[in-house]
């Protein structure tokens, strides 16, 4: 649009042509940042809303989950997996050779310290966000005997590492925090 | 053919009209609509002004603050305020702690249901909870306030008005010095109501909730007198109503500017464009 | 489809020269709106808002389409779903009050944009195609606001969807069957909600539909111009980029500028307070009307108190209503003058600016409570309405003695046309 309003103003000569040059083109500039503008708000308005934010800590009963279960229980709609470890499951977890996993932790990193059997993640495969099975009564638990994803094979260990299957990283532990002996605040 | 039917369809719709001029016309003379109590002695809103009046008006944290301390303790006794959220009052100045003691704390508690043994129970609200409903079981049907000054004519003034506005029946004149009960006398308010000129119908079921002065004890000290806290709750249910006042005239006038300018530049530039063409 | 002397579009990049031969698309545009379009060079600012409506619609079915990602057609959180909007959503109170007052811009732009046709007579040959699509699209317009006022749930919008399906119910014998068809109930609810949205998001598409037609109707004779007289030559014209591009971005400006300060700082002005109430159907508002746009019918569908004859006042109300707008699709046909600009018609001219204070009078009757002295004012007006369009125009048309008009636009802008002298023999029609 510049160009073309340079040529209508293109009969005035010298001087003249510039400063109305500038003119047109200050005015072209303004319009397009004013449009730019505008798209702030457009694409804005698509992020989390203030009450979806607001929802981002849940609390969990956990007395009632014996030793070697799991339930299912749900953070910012999504899954998470509360697992009661059993000293055998703690104990196959140590085992393993840290250096040798794909995503390398130790299950004292993805416990909390004298909580060890309490084992908290998210129960999103790391692959592609499917719901691993192992958590429900009588699920499969994989080769691994932690979870096991049916979309892909991805297959976790009983520190929920990933041990085989397509996905890159362990199942994500939450930021969570017990507000007692039987209540665990996650978020 | 138009030519033809248009003027006839013109007169047609013309003379329908006439005939409902006609009638109306004497039927305003034979029976003349008799003026309406309503209509007599209700009045409008008082004029009184507040800190978020005008494009350069925003609210007045303290006056905020205690006008939510007068829903509180008075109006939530009745009133629900339903699409305010706890959290919202971070807004008036509260931090996270106090918010959270606040929900905590509020006598109605939010309903639970658990679905899979179907037992109904409650527990308290929580910052990302809405103020829970509030269930009225006497005579009348208490308003949700969370819209109320969007929702009438006037705002936070009619809000005030209301609250300050309650009168006796017995004697009372309007502006032309007509006293309301010798000029309608089956006009009087019956049992159980409450006479206040600027409630629409002139009744209604509330009685005065802001009654002496003192009736709620202000923490930063202000005089808890009536008309203090008829202003200070008319700005925090204004405040409910509109929560993003502020920000929107804040985000109004740099718009503004930027389109002033834009428009003087876009003047500039026809002017140019248009110089060898007049 | 346009004068001998229009600019071509010639293509200077090589790739927009690949392009021109696969897909004219700039091509296309450029002898739309750009270089390639010559228009009348006299346009003045009442020219401005065609394309004003156009950016109005545009604004409509942004910040539309953005709120429907957010807003819940459904009667049980329709009206919460809008709250939620305007206080959770990321600048949401924003994109609705942008949407609500666009609305009203669009109409004040479009009814602005009505009556420059009124007065420069537009709608005649050979223009009468655009004046119809014109007409049609404005019949849309209607339909989209008024669905759109149904979806926040509120009282207004409820009474309002209840009051407009019952004019249909006032048509003898599939009346009632057709309110409940259109309602898909016996009043209104979920499912006339849910119908509501899906045709509010549809009809704007309909629209610029309907609009790409009147444009593409309008490039058939080219733009008419504030003398009436058509364009002769390649000098009373300019290509409409750069010229009415400028014109029409500062015309942009003010619009804007209007337009934000109702957003920001007055965002409820033309609203109605009853609709920040929920929907109720056991107590309707003791005031309600439409919104300002709709004032001027709502009137006219007032104004009949009493039965004429066989007819109920009600079916009177509604084919009034109707036929106010209907009457617009004739007019090419009922005012036959041969000159078009109002400037040079005096006595129409009279009649025209009647009916311009007529119409503000009807939409201040349309506004205030359904008492007198408002009705009987209303009835008057609406009399005058029909009466104007229906009787006097014809009449007027075929006794005026228009003023002489101008050789040609060149002549009306720079005072002479050299062509003039030359062709003086010739006697100069519109």
């Amino acid at each position: 649009m510049a160009e073309q309003a340079s040529i209508a103003s293109a009969t005035v000569t010298g001087e003249g042509v510039r400063r109305r040059d500038f003119i047109n083109i200050a005015a072209v500039s303004v319009a397009g940042v004013g449009g730019l503008a505008v798209l702030y708000p457009l694409i804005s308005q698509m992020a989390p809303s203030a009450d979806v934010l607001a929802e981002s800590s849940t609390e969990i009963d956990i007395s009632a989950i014996a030793t070697g279960m799991a339930i299912k229980a749900m953070w910012r709609k999504q899954p998470v997996f509360v697992r009661n470890l059993t000293p055998e499951e703690i104990k196959s977890a140590e085992k393993v050779d840290v250096t040798s996993l794909r995503d390398p932790q130790t299950i004292e990193e993805r416990t909390k310290a004298g909580k060890t059997n309490w084992l908290i993640t998210m129960g999103v495969c790391t692959h592609l966000g499917c719901v691993p099975l192992g958590a429900g009564e009588g699920e499969v638990k994989g080769e691994f005997g932690g979870y096991f994803c049916p979309c892909h094979g991805s297959v976790y260990d009983t520190a929920a590492r990933i041990r085989k299957g397509p996905a890159p990283k362990n199942l994500e532990v939450p930021p969570y925090e017990f507000s007692s002996d039987t209540v665990v605040k996650i978020g | 053919m138009v030519r033809l039917f248009g003027p006839l369809v013109g007169l047609f719709f013309a003379v329908a009209l006439f005939w409902s001029f006609g009638n109306g016309a004497y039927n305003a003379i034979t029976q003349p609509t008799p003026a309406t109590v309503e209509a007599e002695f209700h009045k409008h809103p008082k004029e009184i002004s507040f800190s978020f009046d005008g494009p350069f008006g925003t609210f007045d944290r303290a006056q905020l603050q205690r006008g939510f301390k007068i829903y509180q303790e008075v109006c939530s006794n009745c009133h629900s305020l339903k699409q305010v959220a706890f959290r919202d009052l971070a807004a008036l100045g509260y931090k996270e702690p106090e918010i959270k003691a606040i929900a905590k704390n509020w006598g109605n508690k939010a309903q639970t249901f658990d679905p899979k043994t179907g037992d109904r129970g409650e527990r308290p609200n929580l910052p990302a909870d809405h103020f829970p409903p509030v269930y009225y079981a006497g005579q009348g049907a208490p308003p949700d306030l969370s819209l109320i000054t969007k929702a009438r004519h006037g705002g936070g003034q009619y809000v005030y008005s209301l609250l300050t506005g309650y009168a006796e029946q017995a004697g009372y004149k309007n502006e032309k010095g007509e006293e309301l009960l010798k000029k309608f006398p089956d006009a009087k308010t019956p049992d159980g109501l409450y006479f206040n000129p600027y409630f629409a119908n002139l009744n209604l079921a509330m009685p005065a909730p802001l009654a002496s002065d003192g009736q709620v004890t202000y923490s930063d000290g202000t005089t808890a007198t009536v008309d203090q806290m008829a202003r200070d709750v008319s700005a925090f249910l204004t405040w409910t109503a509109e929560p993003k006042l502020d920000k929107r005239k804040q985000t109004g006038w740099p718009v503004l500017g930027f389109l002033i300018f834009a428009t003087v530049l876009a003047y500039l530039a026809k002017r140019n464009i248009w110089a060898d063409k007049h | 489809m346009s004068f001998p002397w229009a600019n071509e579009y010639k293509p200077v990049h090589p790739f927009m020269r690949y392009l021109d031969e696969r897909l004219p698309l700039p091509r296309f545009v450029y002898n739309a709106v750009g270089g390639g379009y010559p228009v009348p060079r006299n346009l003045n600012y009442m020219w401005n808002f065609g394309v004003l409506a156009g950016v109005a619609l545009v604004l409509q079915i942004v910040t539309g389409v953005v709120l429907a990602m957010h807003y819940a057609a459904n009667a049980g959180v329709a009206f919460d779903s809008v709250e939620h909007i305007m206080r959770d959503v990321n600048w949401g109170w924003m994109l609705r009050y942008a949407h609500a007052n666009g609305a009203s811009m669009f109409f004040i732009v479009v009814y602005t944009h009505i009556f420059r046709g009124f007065f420069y007579s537009s709608y005649k040959a050979p223009r009468e195609m655009i004046w119809l699509l014109g007409v049609v699209i404005f019949l849309l317009m209607m339909a989209t606001a008024f669905m759109g006022y149904v979806l926040p749930w509120g009282q207004m919008s409820f009474w309002g969807a209840k009051v407009i399906t019952g004019l249909f119910s006032a048509i003898p014998l599939i009346g009632t069957p057709l309110q409940q068809w259109l309602l898909g109930g016996f009043a209104p609810d979920n499912a006339a909600l849910n119908r509501f949205f899906s045709l509010h998001f549809l009809l704007p598409f309909v629209i610029l539909g309907v609009i790409v037609l009147h444009v593409w109707a309008l490039h058939i004779p080219g733009s008419s111009n504030p003398t009436g007289v058509e364009v002769k030559q390649e000098s009373d014209t300019v290509p409409f980029h750069p010229y009415y591009t400028a014109k029409d971005g500062f015309g942009l400006g003010l619009f804007l500028i209007l337009y934000t300060i109702l957003v920001f700082f007055a965002p409820n002005l033309l609203g109605h307070p009853d609709n920040y109430i929920p929907a109720n159907p056991m107590s309707t508002p003791a005031h309600i009307v439409p919104e300002w746009y709709f004032w001027p019918f709502y009137a006219i569908l007032r104004a009949f108190t009493s039965d004429f004859f066989f007819i109920p006042a009600k079916l009177m109300g509604v084919l009034a209503m109707f036929s106010a707008i209907l009457v617009w699709f004739f007019l090419p046909w009922l005012d036959t003058g041969p000159v078009r600009s109002g400037h040079y018609r005096p006595l129409f001219r009279k009649f025209f600016y009647l009916l311009v204070i007529d119409v503000l009078v009807l939409g201040y009757c349309g506004g205030a409570p359904a008492a007198e002295p408002y009705v009987m004012i209303s009835q008057i007006a609406s009399m005058y309405y029909f009466l104007h369009f229906l009787v006097i125009l014809p009449i007027v048309s075929s006794i005026e003695t228009p003023q002489p008009l101008p050789f040609s636009i060149t002549e009306a802008v720079l005072g002479k046309d050299e062509h003039a002298v030359l062709s003086a023999t010739s006697p100069a029609v519109a």
